[in-house]
């Protein structure tokens, strides 16, 4: 039995001089809940809109399954998209909104499937309004009805959790999953939210500048970043430029800034040369000069800068003797004052939690600055 | 109503033409097809005829249509209208000039209270503003002839001010006849406006506020200038048909104050000399020109359509 | 003293009442002649006699009912064919990239510069060159000239704002580009086709000057009441006025009460 993988093999668009997708190939399994995660300009909404035939390709093919879809227009791929900005048809009434795509299909008893949409998107008896009178959110939810009805082989999503407020977000976020694992249609999820991406989906592929940096279960990419950009783009990361100086058995010798370090060699994407050592900062503890710290651990002297208590968590900045701002989260999980600046402190991690990343000449002080940077402005 | 506004506010600064998204395939072909039918319209009714003019307005004086016209190229009838006439388009350009200006004085405070004060109201005084184009020109026209009579209470007004001669009056002086080209042509300038300045951000008037502007302050830098679309495409409007009006001067004035728009419906259908008459024709055309391509280049702009 | 206060922070809404009153003020004059008995007929004074007969008998001056026939009879033709043509060219120039957009764009823009005086005489003299008899169709043919811009300026600025993702949206959901124009672009431009229209009709109706020069013995109500501004214009003239003014004035407020009943479109 074919399975009715979407398939994109070396898509690439370029709007005259500019590469907006370079060489992309994936494959997004069938059933699966599928996010683009990546910056505004990566490249992930134009490629949405490729799947959906809103696009032409420059060159690459898409196929669904063992069909080519690549030359087809958007009427006529089993494809079906959530717009950003919902795109309800203003003149029609929710019903026919709604009903709009079985009708262009030539269903023609569509009253009962409309109200079993809007069943399943929470707002029955809503089919005789207008767009104009429903809030964002339920807009929202009908342009997913309005998709959804169809069955089509794949629904793209393009970032249509943006424009509602936190609170609606989480809910939708919630709903959505649920509606995905109910209906068991591949879902296809255009984010820059990172939270919402790993929160919601199987595998993330995360974009920067046309490409995919890396593709994965959330776990998978958010322990083991694959490059910089990454490690910085899914939350935080605390990178030192290293030299690899050795091997100890299964365990990588590291050496930055005159200190010693070890890691497994199994979380290094690169072996020898120039590295990034990084370690996310919920990773880290504090030990107090002169308290017992585990011997294997790594360990960074430092003078904390920073400290920002926040009830849960507590995010502690320190300075290394090399003057790089190292960020650590602390979980209060005991009673007690936070740590304050000034205090001589050791921050010290389990070597398994870090990794390893490639270090590439000319990248140094852009990188710097992701560390430097607590709030993680991505790229 | 916005449509409305949109065809009165014309091919000003404000429509920008913005080239549609890109993505959906389109055939080459359909846009030419589309245009097919207007662009034709307009090349055989317009521009060929403009062309046409401009070889007529150089033919020989001396023929006629009976006895045909021959083309010699005559540049001299040029001269020969501009000795002849030049009181009128010196006349035509300086009412018109002048009843921009009025149009301005008097359509800016409108248009900004249509657009930043009038809220409920807005899409009423905007019917109101258009209203009046509904009875026809001439008849409205014709009103003022009652409006400015002699016997009317205006000029009774007038001849009641102390040190005003006792046999003063409105009609048949130029003054009339720049009052009826800037009643007929406000609402040409108050609907650009009213589109450029139902754009402005009231936030930004605001900020000035929070900036220590003063409200004089704040509209010379601020609103005035963010306004300047509109009033460009208002001022051109108005100025425009202004120039080659004539019913006005006809109506509210003597031949003393006649335009050139006078001279040229004689010279066509009077007089039948066509070649002076398709002179003076293309002269007015180069005034107004001229005058506006020197406008819009002072202004600031190089947007006219 | 709290009447001062509130005129000098309203100044400018003042200011525009008072200029709204002044554009208004010849329609009323315009009503009250259509009321008045004239002292003689050459004179435009309001007399002290008032009189409803001019309202009884709308067409009892000579000639005025069939001016108004044919005025009314071209601008209707004049406004189809100008909304179809000019509609066509929206479209072109706001959907697609092309070569010659921004000739186009110029040419569109020159009829509504040029005063009428020059398009009125150079199309007299085309139709006299081609021999073609001076009449109610060389009117019309120069009524759908000058309503062309217009209604594509119109068109123009109502397709700009509607959302192109609306088209896409309606493709994606299995419609065909002629579906697509006929379910979702059509209806939402269909008002400001009417505004152009509407537009259109009174631009036509309204207009003299180009008339004038190529109706050849064709009278239309605007170059009625021209001619008989020397014999003296018969009352009934304003009366025409003045009800065309309250007819459309009511049509336009209806149709903006019934837009603003249903979502905001306008």
């Amino acid at each position: 039995m074919n399975t009715d993988d979407l398939v994109l093999e070396n898509v690439t668009k370029r709007f005259g001089s500019v590469t907006a997708v370079d060489d992309l190939s994936v494959t997004v399994p069938q059933g699966s809940f599928f996010a683009l995660l990546g910056a505004s300009g990566c490249g992930k909404t134009t490629t949405l809109r490729m799947v959906a035939g809103l696009e032409e390709l420059t060159e690459g093919t898409i196929r669904l399954g063992d069909k080519d879809i690549t030359e087809l227009r958007p009427y006529r791929r089993p494809v079906n998209t959530v717009f950003q900005s919902y795109a309800l048809f203003p003149h029609l009434n929710i019903e026919d909104n709604v009903a709009f795509g079985l009708r262009q299909r030539g269903v023609r008893n569509t009253a009962t499937k409309v109200a079993e949409m809007l069943e399943l998107v929470q707002l029955p008896g809503f089919a005789k309004r207008k767009p104009a009178q429903l809030s964002g959110g339920q807009q929202q939810r009908i342009a997913l009805a309005r998709a959804l009805v169809n069955e089509p082989q794949v629904l793209l999503l393009d970032e249509p959790l943006g424009a509602l407020d936190l609170k609606l977000r989480r809910q939708m976020q919630i709903e959505l999953k649920r509606i995905q694992t109910e209906v068991g249609i591949t879902f296809l999820h255009v984010t820059h939210d990172q939270e919402e991406a790993m929160w919601m989906a199987d595998t993330v592929a995360v974009m920067n500048d046309g490409r995919i940096e890396q593709l994965g279960a959330p776990t998978e990419i958010y322990e083991f970043p694959a490059s910089p950009f990454v490690s910085n783009f899914l939350g935080q990361s605390n990178l030192f430029a290293a030299e690899v100086s050795g091997t100890n058995g299964a365990d990588l010798l590291l050496t930055s800034h005159g200190e010693r370090f070890a890691a497994p060699s199994a979380r290094a994407h690169s072996t020898d040369g120039r590295v990034w050592l990084g370690v996310r900062p919920e990773k880290v503890r504090l030990a107090l000069p002169g308290e017992d710290t585990p011997a294997t651990h790594n360990q960074v002297h430092g003078v904390l800068t920073d400290t920002c208590y926040a009830g849960v968590s507590t995010e502690y900045l320190l300075r290394t003797p090399w003057g790089q701002e190292m960020s650590v989260f602390s979980a209060n999980a005991a009673a007690g004052e936070p740590l304050s600046p000034g205090t001589e402190v050791v921050a010290h991690w389990y070597p398994p939690h870090s990794f390893v990343l490639d270090r590439r000449l000319g990248e140094g002080d852009e990188i710097a600055q992701y560390s430097a940077d607590p709030l993680g402005v991505a790229p | 109503m916005t449509a409305i506004v949109g065809a009165a506010a014309g091919p000003g600064p404000t429509a920008a033409a913005e080239p549609p998204p890109p993505g959906l395939r389109r055939r080459r072909w359909v846009p030419y097809l589309l245009l097919l039918p207007g662009g034709l319209w307009l090349l055989l009714f317009f521009v060929v005829p403009t062309v046409q003019l401009a070889g007529t307005s150089l033919y020989d004086r001396s023929g006629s249509l009976e006895l045909g016209y021959t083309q010699t190229f005559a540049v001299g009838n040029y001269i020969d209208a501009i000795t002849a006439y030049w009181p009128h388009l010196v006349r035509s350009a300086l009412y018109s000039g002048i009843a921009t200006i009025i149009c301005v004085v008097l359509g800016y405070p409108l248009a900004y209270a249509i657009a930043l004060k009038a809220g409920r109201w807005r899409n009423l005084m905007l019917v109101c503003v258009i209203a009046p184009f509904f009875t026809t020109f001439l008849v409205r026209t014709l009103a003022w002839k009652s409006i400015l009579s002699d016997s009317g209470p205006v000029v009774g007004f007038f001849r009641a001010i102390p040190f005003v001669p006792d046999d003063f009056r409105l009609l048949a002086t130029p003054a009339a006849v720049v009052c009826g080209l800037v009643y007929n042509f406000l609402p040409f300038m108050v609907l650009p406006l009213y589109a450029s300045l139902e754009r402005l951000d009231g936030r930004l008037l605001e900020a000035a506020g929070d900036l220590y502007a003063r409200p004089a302050t704040a509209f010379r830098r601020v609103t005035l200038p963010l306004s300047m679309p509109g009033l460009i495409a208002g001022t051109l409007l108005t100025f425009i048909p202004a120039a080659g009006d004539y019913i006005n001067a006809e109506l509210l004035g003597t031949p003393n104050e006649y335009m050139i728009g006078n001279v040229i419906d004689s010279a066509f259908l009077v007089r039948l000399d066509y070649p002076q008459a398709a002179a003076l024709s293309f002269l007015l055309m180069a005034t107004i020109l001229v005058m506006v391509f020197s406008y819009v280049r002072a202004a600031g702009t190089d947007e006219v359509v | 003293m709290r009447f001062w206060r509130w005129v000098a922070n309203h100044w400018v809404l003042v200011v525009g009442l008072l200029v709204l009153a002044y554009l208004f003020l010849p329609i009323v004059v315009v009503f009250l002649l259509s009321i008045n008995k004239p002292a003689n007929r050459l004179s435009y004074d309001l007399s002290p006699q008032w009189t409803f007969e001019y309202w009884l008998h709308p067409f009892g001056a000579a000639g005025i009912g069939d001016a108004l026939r044919v005025s009314v009879g071209i601008a209707l033709v004049a406004t189809i064919v100008a909304t179809v043509l000019g509609t066509l060219m929206a479209f072109a120039l706001a959907r697609h990239r092309f070569r010659g957009r921004g000739a186009t764009n110029v040419l569109i823009f020159l009829p509504m510069a040029t005063p009428e005086v020059v398009m009125g005489s150079s199309l007299l003299a085309l139709f006299v060159t081609l021999r073609v008899p001076l009449g109610f169709w060389t009117v019309v043919v120069a009524h759908i000239l000058f309503c062309l811009s217009f209604v594509v300026v119109t068109v123009k600025a109502r397709l700009a704002t509607l959302d192109p993702r609306l088209q896409e949206a309606a493709m994606d959901l299995y419609a065909n580009e002629w579906q697509t124009f006929r379910k979702v672009t059509l209806p939402l431009v269909l008002p400001g086709v009417a505004a152009a229209a509407m537009l259109s009709l009174s631009l036509s109706f309204d207009d003299f000057i180009i008339t004038n020069f190529n109706s050849g013995t064709t009278v239309t109500f605007p170059m009625y009441v021209w001619g008989a501004a020397q014999r003296g214009i018969p009352r009934q003239v304003n009366v025409i006025g003045t009800a065309v003014f309250l007819l459309a004035f009511v049509l336009v407020v209806v149709v903006q009460l019934r837009g603003r009943r249903k979502a905001r479109f306008v």
